[in-house]
């Protein structure tokens, strides 16, 4: 299981950083959201998959020694991963606005338009 | 007083810098239906009440950190190596008050440079939660909450840099948000890495881990972080994305951004360079000399020929960073102190540089160097105020950027790279040289520019609050150069403190730390 996530994450990783060398900056937003997923699914990797019950301890198991805390799933990943998505919702969200702002403006979204300075002489 | 309550109101202590930006941030949010009449005042008011309750509590928390070497607080009182800490060290509280000075300073400056429709649109509690956001920054100890507040950092540093929708504007936060969108994902990525690889997110449990791993590995884990973190403090190849960006927005945001913003970066570089990738210094601090030595070269070169001053500012801050650079690089005690003296020094020059550039488009009606002129007649005391820090910057003795500058290359030869030395003075005379330049045309030049008086812009509060931070700032330079050794002796402290991580590592593990809060019966072993 771990090796097919692992090029799971691989193919996610390669889409997305393709995506992002476009010139296109929406492109490089579904990059971005693309290689977020494969961070997401790589801690979530990495955090030893198991095939065990829910990280919810039962009252008569009063400590968690070695040996069975091996059978339940590992919930750190998870929340980990639930702060990325959140965060890397709001950051796609924003960027999304800004672009659709910036295309108002610049009626374009091609990287070009960002070589030439555009800085007014006085502050704004 | 006894041991606990000691320890709960240090706790608090650590906690507070964070606290008091981000509660009143919330807060004032709510009076943004009344904007239009007494609410925005009271907002600024509590705004800047915010920012200097911020200034005193750091500095308290300072005092205490330089008393008792190390405090650290766990959140929900989990053992050390799994709930959240928050660990003032002497860096990260001597980075929270350098953070509480200057943004108080900008917030003053801020009253009367920020435009009545920013301020509406919520400016002021995006500004505090910035400065909340650096706090959690510099004060946590654990990897994933660095990431986060990070995020809080950067999103409230888009809003920042975006509000106001003007080309100029909208252009450097396409540029600033995207460069940032693949740093924190690189940081993420590395991020999850070494919590695979060790199983720890606690950054002393993490240096720990690390030193059992194969060298390999953790060399990658390294450039990864090296890459996430050099985009933020713009290091040599990843400093496109800076001048574009910082100079577009009013300047209290670029100065704010400017003192403090990539600083965060190289922050983290010097946290993870010197707690976690110590073991292979040969190969991961070279890469920092040489991107240190580029970015000094590069950053001063693309200075001078340009003809706006915020981006010769600007471009002179992505120099100052490598000079930063420069001293994690060595890896020595000297090294170490000339980049914490740096950082002290520096960050309150640029800020103060941003500010006076403000002032000296306000009074010349323009950024460009072409076109000012006649400052030095008609307003003698700012072309004082910026004497000072621009040749506080090229390294003019006694002036304190001497004093940096002279520790850095003292710590150069130290090390015995001559050709290096070389390169720091070379950054230096041309830093010099680009200042100078700003004082011809700026203000000695005559010119038919006539100058304007700040009444005549469409300026809503008085002129006192341009001048307190500028004055303040000027007087904090001052004092670093005639009287440097305080801040020396305090540099001392935390560069000793960096270069010896097991004192950091053993203060979290401490019998303190680690006992649990719970009432469990006698059990073997935690589990991991």
């Amino acid at each position: 299981m771990e090796s097919l996530l692992s090029i799971a994450v691989g193919i996610l990783f390669a889409t997305g950083i393709y995506m992002m060398l476009r010139r296109n900056l929406i492109k490089f937003i579904f990059g971005f959201m693309l290689m977020g997923n494969g961070i997401n699914l790589l801690i979530f990797t990495v955090g030893r998959l198991t095939r065990g019950t829910a990280p919810i301890v039962p009252e008569e198991l009063e400590y968690l020694d070695g040996s069975v805390i091996q059978d339940f799933a590992n919930p750190l990943p998870q929340a980990l991963i639930l702060t990325a998505i959140v965060i890397g919702f709001g950051f796609v969200a924003f960027s999304l606005v800004l672009l659709y702002r910036t295309y108002t403006v610049e009626k374009s979204l091609d990287t070009d338009m960002l070589q030439e300075s555009v800085l007014p002489e006085v502050t704004p | 007083m006894n041991d606990a309550t000691n320890h709960l109101l240090s706790g608090w202590l650590v906690l507070l810098p964070i606290l008091i930006p981000f509660a009143t941030s919330g807060f004032i949010f709510l009076f943004r239906k009344q904007l239009s009449g007494k609410g925005l005042q009271l907002q600024q008011q509590i705004g800047v009440f915010a920012s200097g309750a911020h200034l005193v509590v750091s500095l308290l928390l300072l005092q205490q950190v330089i008393a008792h070497d190390m405090l650290n607080v766990q959140s929900s009182n989990w053992p050390v190596p799994f709930g959240i800490s928050f660990v003032a060290d002497g860096l990260s509280s001597l980075m929270v008050v350098i953070v509480s000075v200057m943004a108080l300073a900008v917030n003053i400056y801020s009253l009367s440079d920020i435009d009545k429709l920013r301020q509406h649109f919520a400016f002021q509690p995006v500004y505090l939660l910035l400065i909340a956001a650096l706090s959690g920054a510099f004060l946590t100890g654990d990897l994933f909450n660095l990431y986060v507040w990070f995020e809080i950092l950067l999103i409230s540093s888009f809003v920042l840099l975006s509000l106001g929708n003007t080309r100029a504007q909208l252009r450097g936060a396409v540029n600033y948000v995207l460069i940032n969108l693949i740093a924190s994902s690189l940081f993420l990525a590395a991020t999850g890495l070494i919590y695979g690889y060790t199983g720890a997110l606690n950054m002393a449990d993490i240096a720990v881990q690390l030193s059992t791993l194969p060298q390999g590995i953790v060399t990658v884990i390294a450039v990864l972080f090296l890459v996430a973190f050099g985009m933020k403090a713009a290091l040599f190849p990843l400093f496109f994305w800076l001048p574009p960006a910082y100079p577009a927005p009013p300047i209290a945001i670029s100065a704010i951004f400017a003192g403090l913003l990539t600083k965060v970066g190289v922050y983290a570089l010097i946290r993870v360079f010197t707690l976690f990738f110590v073991y292979d210094v040969s190969f991961t601090h070279t890469i920092l000399l040489w991107l240190s030595g580029f970015t000094i070269i590069v950053g001063v070169l693309s200075a001078i020929v340009q003809d706006d001053i915020r981006k010769i500012v600007s471009f002179h801050l992505i120099a100052q960073v490598g000079y930063m650079v420069a001293g994690l690089a060595f890896y020595t005690d000297l090294g170490l102190r000339a980049t914490i003296f740096y950082f002290i020094e520096d960050i309150v020059i640029m800020t103060n540089l941003f500010l006076i550039t403000g002032l000296i488009a306000r009074y010349g009606g323009s950024f460009k160097l072409s076109k000012l002129g006649n400052l030095y007649r008609d307003k003698p005391y700012l072309a004082i105020f910026f004497a000072i820090s621009a040749f506080s910057l090229g390294g003019i003795p006694p002036l304190s950027g001497f004093w940096a500058k002279f520790m850095i290359i003292q710590a150069s030869f130290a090390g015995g790279n001559i050709l290096f030395t070389l390169v720091l003075l070379f950054g230096a005379f041309i830093t010099l040289y680009s200042m100078a330049r700003i004082w011809q045309h700026a203000f000695l030049k005559t010119s038919e520019n006539k100058t304007l008086s700040l009444e005549e812009g469409n300026l809503t509060q008085s002129k006192r609050n341009f001048y307190i931070p500028v004055v303040a700032l000027t007087a904090l330079t001052l004092l670093i150069s005639f009287w440097p050794q305080p801040f020396y002796t305090l540099s001392k402290q935390v560069s000793s403190q960096l270069l010896s991580p097991q004192n950091y590592i053993e203060h979290m593990f401490s019998e303190q730390n680690t006992a649990s809060p719970f009432k469990v019966k006698e059990s073997k072993g935690e589990g991991h």
